[in-house]
């Protein structure tokens, strides 16, 4: 029989090695699905392409960055209000209406070539989602309703309103009635950093954030506020922690950072607001938060590892002519694994015979 | 009105509820032991998925309503295995489950986007149904739509009338207490869950099944989460579940034939209706309640059991 001991401290040894056993887990069933369902693809031809090629390929590499961006910047915001027990699983509306609110002022300015309309831009989309999550906490603190809910309702609602905004005031007038708005000039467009490729300044500033964000958390109260409110809401209630305020910024940053990538990805690899603005990369971060046990630094890898999923994924895509979504069952899987493995840090394993 | 009109609104808002009616009935026992499993979209996809493709290999709708069962108990048990046995967090797993359910579908379902089955067809109930108006009324619906009546009837009588329910509900209320007398809390949840998943599974294939006769990747669009919505708005009661899900029934065919009315509104702004109501229906459940503690919550939801003897 197989048994449970917790352990008395957690183990090191298991914090390190139980991602690996996730990844190596995953690698394996990955393998064992393509193996029943490709029955005439040779099935490590598949896997090169999907795991090794993004990252020899330059072109594959920069790309694996441009889609690493958004998930680093979302994740490290989801990363925060997790640890709060804040669950915010809307974070794909947040985007959106970021994304559509710093466009709006760029499309507003469209004649003008100046200096401020970037940071004015980035402003607006960052504002853009802290007020689309600002409505879960409200309702949250005003009425008791759970933030799941009303971040994932709210993101069905962003979907259709860019639907509806990209028919309506922000079309371009001489599109010939596509549902698309006009083309970022250059000065509502992010800096590229790699020339020749599409990779945008939106990394440098995820990688910064990340790393204010781990000093705040380290050497700041709300830090020590949002970690003991997350794991110990009681012993947060007598330490006098402010309850509704662990919510609300939880939520105003998670949102805010989801809206920042929103704007980035729409005046960055797409250049244009369109229907397509939306990836997932929302739900995603979820799993890249997770993948980092919520740590800011931590944040960066995973977003680099699944970004690599998405990169592969296109690619097999296009090379064997599979759907992109097996993308999403190797993410689902990776998240599976790793909760599953992490087990092993707070428990034993046991083995021993039943006594009858 | 036009009676014929009035009983095709009727039957419209029957066809929109009755998925959510199973997913949340399914997901009101899950609850109501203890766990909260976030995974009904993606457990309801496999359910659509699979429904849809034993349909068209088979032509047997008996078939493909049990496979779709089976297909979202088969998806449950991750979580079942996950949750219960290595103890890892409700709220991620479930977040997973539906990830890898959305994903799944729509890698197995590649070859079947072009495909359309016959759809399961109402039965009229012979002699009842031809009882002026209260015939086409009540006795003309689908198959599944009395059983997803049945089956609210079921899980309450299952709750309220029986001593496994009352163990349920003790091990959702209390799950240290409960296994300290002596009940196997991990056998209680893994059954539960199970069933949640059988549930969400009929809820999804009844999309593939008998709305519409096609299948499409994220056809599903929402309805898993609409559904726990309405457990929460059912205070985890389950006949309250019926007024919820024929609310949302009917809030869906509004908005269908607010556009066949050429009603000025984009048709963007109707399709939000159903999800915006979920929000408005909580808020107003709450502000009903005002500073009442809701005492139907199960106490445990959501915590994670492990005993150490």
């Amino acid at each position: 029989m197989i048994r449970l001991i917790p352990r008395v401290e957690n183990s090191t040894a298991m914090v390190l090695l139980s991602p690996l056993l996730a990844l190596t887990l995953t690698a394996l069933s990955a393998y064992l699905i393509f193996v029943f369902i490709l029955v005439d693809i040779p099935v490590s031809s598949v896997f090169f392409t999907l795991f090794v090629e993004p990252l020899i390929d330059s072109y594959y590499f920069s790309e694996l960055l441009v889609k690493a961006a958004p998930l680093m910047i979302i994740g490290l915001g989801l990363s925060i209000g997790f640890r709060a027990g804040i669950w915010n699983i809307g974070a794909e509306g947040q985007f959106v209406m970021g994304g559509i609110a710093g466009s709006a002022v760029g499309l507003y300015f469209y004649n003008v070539e100046a200096f401020w309309l970037l940071p004015l831009m980035t402003i607006a989309g960052i504002l853009g989602g802290m007020f689309y999550a600002g409505i879960a906490a409200f309702l949250r603190i005003k009425y008791q309703v759970n933030e799941i809910l009303v971040t994932l309702m709210l993101t069905y609602v962003a979907v259709l309103f860019l639907s509806a905004m990209l028919q309506g005031p922000l079309r371009n007038p001489s599109g010939f009635n596509f549902p698309e708005s006009r083309i970022f000039h250059d000065s509502a467009m992010l800096p590229i950093i790699w020339e020749g490729t599409r990779l945008h300044i939106g990394l440098i500033v995820a990688i910064i954030l990340s790393l204010v964000a781990w000093f705040g958390i380290k050497k700041h109260m709300f830090g020590m506020q949002i970690k003991i409110s997350g794991s110990a809401p009681r012993a947060a209630k007598f330490a006098g922690f402010d309850d509704n305020k662990t919510v609300w910024y939880s939520l105003l940053i998670s949102g805010g950072l989801a809206g920042l990538a929103g704007l980035f990805e729409a005046a960055g690899p797409a250049g244009q607001l369109t229907p397509g603005l939306p990836q997932f990369y929302g739900f995603t971060a979820i799993i890249v938060a997770f993948l980092a046990r919520l740590h800011p630094v931590g944040v960066l890898f995973s977003a680099l590892l699944i970004a690599l999923s998405y990169v592969g994924g296109e690619n097999v895509q296009i090379e064997y002519n599979l759907p992109s979504s097996i993308t999403q069952i190797f993410q689902g899987m990776l998240l599976f694994y790793f909760l599953a493995c992490d087990i092993l840090i707070k428990y034993k394993v046991v083995l021993f015979k039943t006594k009858n | 009105m036009n009676e014929s009109l009035f009983i095709n609104i009727i039957i419209g808002i029957s066809i929109a509820s009755v998925p959510l009616m199973f997913a949340a009935i399914g997901e009101l026992l899950v609850e109501r032991s203890g766990v909260l499993n976030l995974g009904v979209e993606g457990m309801m996809i496999v359910g659509a998925l699979l429904g849809f493709v034993v349909m068209s290999h088979t032509q047997n709708p008996y078939l493909a309503v049990l496979s779709a069962m089976l297909g979202g108990m088969a998806i449950a048990s991750i979580f079942a295995f996950l949750t219960q046995f290595l103890l890892t967090n409700q709220v991620a797993t479930g977040l997973a489950l539906t990830l890898f359910g959305l994903g799944f579908a729509a890698f197995a379902g590649r070859g079947y986007t072009e495909e359309t089955i016959q759809l399961i067809t109402a039965v009229p109930i012979p002699y009842l149904s031809n009882i002026p108006y209260l015939g086409p009324l009540l006795f003309s619906f689908n198959p599944l739509v009395y059983l997803a009546f049945f089956m609210v009837y079921l899980v309450w009588w299952f709750l309220f009338r029986t001593k496994q329910g009352l163990i349920l509900r003790a091990i959702g209320d209390n799950h240290d207490a409960a296994h300290a007398i002596g009940h196997n809390v991990v056998r209680y949840r893994v059954m539960a869950i199970l069933f949640g998943g059988a549930m969400a599974g009929i809820g999804g294939a009844f999309l593939s099944l008998v709305q519409v006769p096609i299948w499409g990747e994220g056809m599903t669009a929402g309805r898993g989460w609409i559904a726990l919505g309405l457990v929460v708005f059912a205070s985890w009661q389950p006949f309250r579940i019926i007024f919820g899900a024929i609310l949302f029934g009917g809030i869906t065919i509004l908005q269908i034939h607010a556009q066949g009315l050429n009603i000025n509104v984009s048709a963007q702004y109707l399709s939000m209706l159903p999800y915006l109501a979920t929000i408005v229906i909580l808020v107003s459940l709450r502000m009903r309640l005002k500073n009442k503690t809701n005492r139907t919550v199960p106490n445990c939801l959501g915590r994670i059991f492990h005993s150490t003897t």
